[in-house]
């Protein structure tokens, strides 16, 4: 049904000898909205900027429709970018940064041929009218707001009508309001233009509510491919559980098929295959835990802190040490004991990996939120290369 | 508050105003003013008289701009596409003539370009008038290049060059470079990104290049009377001459000099609308 338009065939990518991408290999279906998930330096902006054609892999192959382009210039590939800061030509107009693309004269059998101007006017004020800049054509660019700006730089790329626009962290300059607002525009241009777009972003809640495929990235590597679906309720290690949404990670010991242990307690699971008596990772979800009086819970434990989130209250509780985040709508007081139970589909298993044993303790919440701040806060500057 | 931020500027004010406004007000009143004292015009009628030397004066700036147009345009982008240890020793290079004095590097032109001057004695030492002798039949011992117009442009484009490349440099360097990448990516290739984007974007460094290198060409007055001697006398040297010179007439040289002002000011500011026309042109 879909078709793959463009590969990344075991790419690696070095600058400096650092290796910034390791062994990639991803492909690129029509018509799909692919996000590329991750930290800062995680490597989706380098990945995104080898399809672009702005940097060649140090080995491995880009393939469009099954030929090579490693070294093709980005003038010559089918695809647009939309930059981080939006890259608008300060000495040109809405209209005129719009037609840029359109009036370079394409190659066609060997001789040039350039669009009429009738038809460019068409189609920048057809673009234009697309992402909602219809009569804004005379403007100057430093006459616009970040969103305004931000439209023209997509109507600027889709004008040319390219098979897969890129997107590299588009929103991240925008206030958090209109930030919302370009999300289900952004979706819309894409449903109704029936194009694909890679999106590169490091905010989960976005990829979550955009894509139709996100590939999380950390470290150079690809760490899962999966609908949003998938890796929120499937994630394949610690790293992507902790890094979509907040998770609970626990070590455990899977004795067979459909049971797990930890807390020297026996779960009831939905996940198979794994050895007999394997040391696994357990994410259960903060919103997926049911706290019950403390008689009724499979596991007693102390609110240790309560923090009102407008939808649910964030309540920390301690099992004996080990801290969990739980979001509950029923407010329990610090001091209290309660219990909680745990259904069978609450509890995810994954292998041990690399990450094991870094995320999931909410021991440390309130710095994490702090960190978590600070990578929003950077994660704006391009730091990738 | 604003009012005490504005006791910082008075030391400026005062020194604008003892030392450029009242020096032109002075001009303009010479300039007005007969020997015996009195209002005339006739200082400006005799200034048809030198009709020649103004023509003259333009004429060699405007030579010497295009020609640091030429080849400080090409220098400054190269420069700032390199990387950012070539690029500071590159403008020290540019910068390096500067911190010689003025009058020096212009003698030292002189030694080269005189008749028996550096150059014409490596040309006899390589043979080059003996063989010209020999094909044609002539009896050259030396080119003629000192006290030539050309040795005057040649002078100005060596003194007033790194004011041409120095603010195209400083413009293309801030280029940012995703402008850059984003007319490759639209599908331009180099030239067109040079073209498009690059070009017009500079287009304020050249147009303050142009003016830096212009202004002081027009009116300069040791370059032509070094390098250009008694024949190529330039509105500068007309105009030290009423001052200092044997032919001492200061009203008539304030009228020279408002009227070589007055044409300069006219220039820049047909040029600057000149420039921002260009940046209209291309965005239409």
């Amino acid at each position: 049904m879909s078709k793959e338009l463009i590969r990344l065939a075991d790419c690696c990518m070095a600058f400096d000898g650092e290796l910034v991408l390791d062994h990639i290999n991803l492909y690129f279906n029509d018509s799909e909205f692919l996000t590329l998930l991750g930290p800062s330096g995680c490597g989706k902006t380098t990945t995104l900027r080898i399809i672009g054609g702005f940097i060649t892999p140090t080995s491995g192959e880009v393939l469009f429709d099954g030929v090579r382009m490693n070294d093709i210039p980005p003038n010559l590939r089918q695809v647009n970018t939309v930059f981080q800061r939006y890259a608008l030509f300060p000495h040109l107009n809405v209209f005129e940064n719009v037609a840029f693309g359109l009036r370079i004269p394409k190659t066609e059998g060997g001789r040039k041929v350039k669009i009429p101007e009738a038809e460019i006017r068409r189609r920048v004020l057809e673009m234009l009218e697309v992402v909602s800049l219809k009569g804004f054509e005379q403007r100057r660019i430093n006459e616009l707001s970040g969103g305004q700006q931000q439209r023209v730089a997509i109507a600027r790329a889709l004008v040319n009508r390219p098979k897969v626009l890129l997107l590299d962290e588009p929103l991240g300059a925008l206030d958090l309001r209109l930030r919302k607002d370009m999300q289900n525009e952004l979706k819309r241009i894409q449903q109704q233009l029936g194009i694909t777009f890679i999106y590169v972003t490091h905010d989960q809640e976005e990829a979550l509510a955009m894509s139709d495929t996100i590939v999380v990235m950390d470290q150079g590597k690809i760490q899962q491919i999966g609908t949003p679906e998938d890796v929120y309720n499937e994630p394949k290690n610690a790293f992507v559980a902790d890094f979509i949404g907040e998770s609970n990670i626990l070590d455990g010991v899977m004795h067979e098929d459909y049971v797990v242990e930890f807390f020297n307690r026996k779960f009831k699971c939905l996940d198979k295959g794994f050895s007999p008596m394997e040391p696994v990772d357990v994410v259960i979800r903060p919103e997926d835990i049911d706290i019950v009086p403390k008689e009724a819970g499979q596991l007693r434990g102390t609110v240790t802190s309560v923090t009102f989130k407008g939808v649910h209250y964030d309540t920390i509780v301690d099992f004996k040490g080990f801290k969990w985040l739980i979001q509950t709508t029923d407010y329990h007081p610090e001091g209290e004991t309660i219990g909680i139970v745990l259904n069978p589909d609450d509890i995810h298993i994954m292998h041990k990996s690399q990450y094991s044993g870094l995320f999931g303790d909410y021991s440390s919440y309130s710095e994490e939120y702090e960190e978590m701040d600070d990578a929003s806060l950077g994660g704006e500057g391009g730091d990738e290369e | 508050m604003k009012n005490k931020r504005a006791l910082f500027a008075v030391p400026y004010v005062g020194w604008m105003a003892l030392f450029v406004v009242a020096p032109i007000v002075m001009v303009v009143l010479y300039a007005f003013t007969a020997a015996s004292g009195g209002f005339t015009l006739e200082n400006f009628a005799r200034i048809g008289g030198y009709a020649v030397v103004f023509t003259r004066s333009f004429q060699l700036a405007l030579i010497a701009t295009v020609i640091c147009l030429l080849i400080g345009y090409p220098v400054a982008y190269m420069i700032s596409r390199e990387g950012p240890r070539f690029q500071r020793v590159a403008m020290m290079l540019v910068m390096l003539p500067m911190w010689m004095n003025f009058l020096l590097r212009t003698y030292s032109w002189m030694s080269i370009l005189e008749n028996t001057g550096l150059l014409n004695r490596f040309f006899s030492a390589i043979g080059l008038f003996s063989l010209i002798n020999r094909l044609f039949g002539v009896q050259l011992e030396y080119f003629p290049m000192i006290n030539t117009q050309g040795a005057v442009v040649l002078g100005m484009v060596y003194n007033y060059l790194p004011f041409m490349i120095l603010p195209i440099y400083s413009v293309i360097e801030k280029l940012d470079s995703s402008l850059l990448e984003a007319a490759r990516d639209l599908g331009a290739n180099s030239l067109g990104v040079f073209r498009k984007v690059i070009l017009p974007l500079s287009l304020p460094g050249v147009l303050s290049g142009v003016t830096m290198v212009f202004v002081p060409s027009v009116s300069t007055f040791a370059i032509s009377k070094l390098l250009g001697g008694s024949n190529e006398l330039l509105l500068g040297d007309l105009i030290e001459q009423y001052f200092v010179g044997t032919s001492y007439n200061p009203y008539l040289g304030s009228a020279v000099a408002l009227v070589m002002m007055v044409i300069v000011v006219v220039c820049m500011a047909v040029m600057n609308r000149f420039g921002e026309g260009e940046e209209q042109a291309v965005m239409l």
